[in-house]
């Protein structure tokens, strides 16, 4: 007989490992949960907004209990430069009441809450612990060393939820070398505000309502990134995450970055007279369906960060992962079932993926980030000539406004010309395709 | 409002010091003598690495790591494992 401590080991406590040990130990499986922080949480950084859908199938209503912020009503978009925005967004009663669509959280306190269900429902949970490598026998996963004296753990199945730098699933050979253009660094401060302030500066009616700002466009010179300021219940997160190699290649500092992010007129208003009470950096996956590794072997499933599951565009992650750590669980379920914990079982893993939003969103947008590699100025220009044709329109000066919109259309046409306009568009539609 | 340096807010971070070993390295310090760019000076948010020009070498101020991954992706010769187990920073908020 071999070795056998549990039937599963789950590394990393985040959305993802959390979510797979939950469903195993509901099942009644024998599953240890390993995180190397003090606490779940306690490394873990995300903008963050939290999807409802996949963890409300987990556990139903969870937001009742779960020390969310505020459920988010209204989201806004700005493209900006260094003097004015220009803002759309969405606010829906729609989201204003049960079950809700998403909401602001602090990781570090919800991923504690997380961890205290997962042990309710059965699972071990070992904190301060960091798993090195895993061990192999005749090809198989068969286990996990772990940084503690005789610290060798052996289970039919390992989960690995082990974030984005994932050394798990590298030194197994399932993924490529993940390069500077395909990570972004996201650095946020939590800025504290009364409750009042929160609710006046967005203008929602109290606490529970929260706004959401995604901040992108010239301001950024020309690197690939997004800003954001979230609303929590006395506080605000602000923070901006950019492509690793734009900040290589632009010298910049981050902190410079959020610094200058701060002080710009359309979002000192926001924050202003608020204590600094955090600052916080990680890194965020962002190469896409591509950059995906092979996301099983045998004895050996990688869910979450770990297999590159964010989708940027739409700053979702942690839905993703809660979403991969539930199926690699089912998956597990399976498998036990037949009794056969091999790659071709655990491939069903991949299959079940497919069949979700998880690799059906980030497969739709998978040539995206070349499309930005290669035209920066998308991200740049197009913005720009908006935001200036917005300024025009609205500036009333004693210009006709026929000549206004003369003018609009030829600095469109000296700007782009028709023909590279036209290529651009049908470039985006043939990369979205 | 008061810009913030990056020391000022290193303060409100919580940390558990590993005063025995260092989490973080590089692999060949000679390559660093004639590395151009010099990006782990200026990509880290908690500024750890640091020019001594004296010494001709990078000085690693590792207790102040946020643990982001950020130099590990940013030059190959930056050796980076995770801290051990329960050390390092410990967010209050996330
Ligand atoms: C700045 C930023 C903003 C973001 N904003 C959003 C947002 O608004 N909405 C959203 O949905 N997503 C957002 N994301 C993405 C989201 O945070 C991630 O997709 C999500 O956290 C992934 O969950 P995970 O469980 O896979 O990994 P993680 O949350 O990274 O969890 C991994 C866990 O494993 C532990 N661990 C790692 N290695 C080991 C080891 N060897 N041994 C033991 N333990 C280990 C870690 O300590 C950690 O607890 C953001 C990310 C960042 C960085
Ligand atoms: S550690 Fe890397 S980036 Fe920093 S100086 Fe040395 S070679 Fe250059
Ligand atoms: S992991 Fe991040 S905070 Fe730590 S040294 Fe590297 S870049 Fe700096």
């Amino acid at each position: 007989m071999r070795k056998k401590d549990f039937d599963v080991i789950v590394v990393g406590a985040g959305p993802a490992g959390l979510a797979a040990a939950y469903v195993l130990a509901k099942a009644g499986v024998d599953v240890i949960i390993i995180e190397r922080g003090k606490f779940p949480g306690a490394k873990n950084v995300m903008g963050g907004i939290f999807y409802r859908k996949p963890m409300d199938d987990l556990i139903p209503e969870f937001y009742k209990e779960a020390p969310v912020e505020r459920h988010i009503i209204e989201q806004r978009m700005w493209f900006m430069d260094d003097v004015s925005h220009f803002s759309m967004g969405i606010r829906t009663q729609k989201h204003n009441s049960e079950p809700y669509n998403c909401f602001s959280v602090l990781r570090a306190q919800f991923d504690k809450w997380f961890s205290k269900k997962v042990v309710e429902a059965g699972a071990l949970l070992i904190n301060e612990t960091v798993v090195t490598e895993p061990i192999v026998e005749d090809g198989k996963v068969v286990g996990v060393r772990t940084d503690r004296p005789q610290g060798d753990l052996y289970a039919d199945c390992v989960i690995a939820a082990d974030g984005v730098q994932s050394f798990l699933a590298k030194s197994l050979g399932l993924r490529k070398k993940i390069t500077p253009d395909k990570v972004a660094l996201g650095v946020k401060e939590i800025i504290s505000l009364s409750e009042e302030q929160v609710n006046d500066r967005f203008g929602v009616k109290d606490v529970n309502e929260g706004v959401t700002i995604e901040i992108t466009g010239p301001f950024l010179k020309g690197m690939e990134g997004m800003a954001w300021i979230y609303t929590n219940k006395s506080s605000v997160s602000i923070g901006i995450g950019v492509i690793i190699d734009d900040l290589i290649k632009h010298n910049m500092n981050p902190n410079d970055l959020l610094e200058s992010l701060k002080s710009h007129p359309s979002v000192l208003p926001l924050i202003e007279g608020g204590e600094t009470m955090e600052y916080l950096a990680h890194v965020i996956p962002e190469g896409g369906y591509k950059s995906i590794p092979k996301m099983y072997t045998d004895g050996f499933m990688v869910a979450g960060d770990a297999a590159m599951l964010v989708d940027s565009v739409h700053r979702e992650g942690s839905n993703l992962a809660v979403e991969s750590g539930k199926l690699a669980a089912r998956t597990y379920l399976e498998a036990k079932e037949a009794g056969d914990f091999s790659e071709k079982t655990l491939s069903r893993y991949q299959d079940k993926l497919e069949e979700t939003f998880v690799l059906q969103d980030l497969k739709y947008y998978r040539n995206l980030p070349e499309l930005l590699e290669e035209k920066r100025y998308l991200l740049t220009e197009y913005p720009q000539f908006l935001i200036d044709a917005m300024v025009e329109i609205y500036t009333v000066d004693g210009t006709p406004k026929p000549e206004k919109f003369r003018k609009i259309k030829d600095e469109l046409k000296n700007r782009f010309g028709y023909v590279g306009l036209a290529k651009d568009l049908y470039t985006i539609w043939r990369k979205l395709r | 409002m008061k810009k913030l340096r990056i020391e000022d807010k290193l303060y409100l971070v919580g940390y558990n010091v590993d005063h025995e070993y260092s989490h973080l390295g590089i692999s060949d310090p000679e390559v660093c003598k004639t590395c151009e760019k010099k990006q782990c000076t200026y990509v880290c948010p908690a500024s750890v690495y640091t020019w001594d020009e004296k010494e001709q070498k990078i000085n690693i101020n590792y207790d102040a790591c946020l643990e982001c991954g950020t130099c590990r992706f940013a030059c190959d010769y930056i050796t980076w494992k995770y801290p051990r187990g329960g050390f390092g920073v410990a967010y209050k908020f996330g």
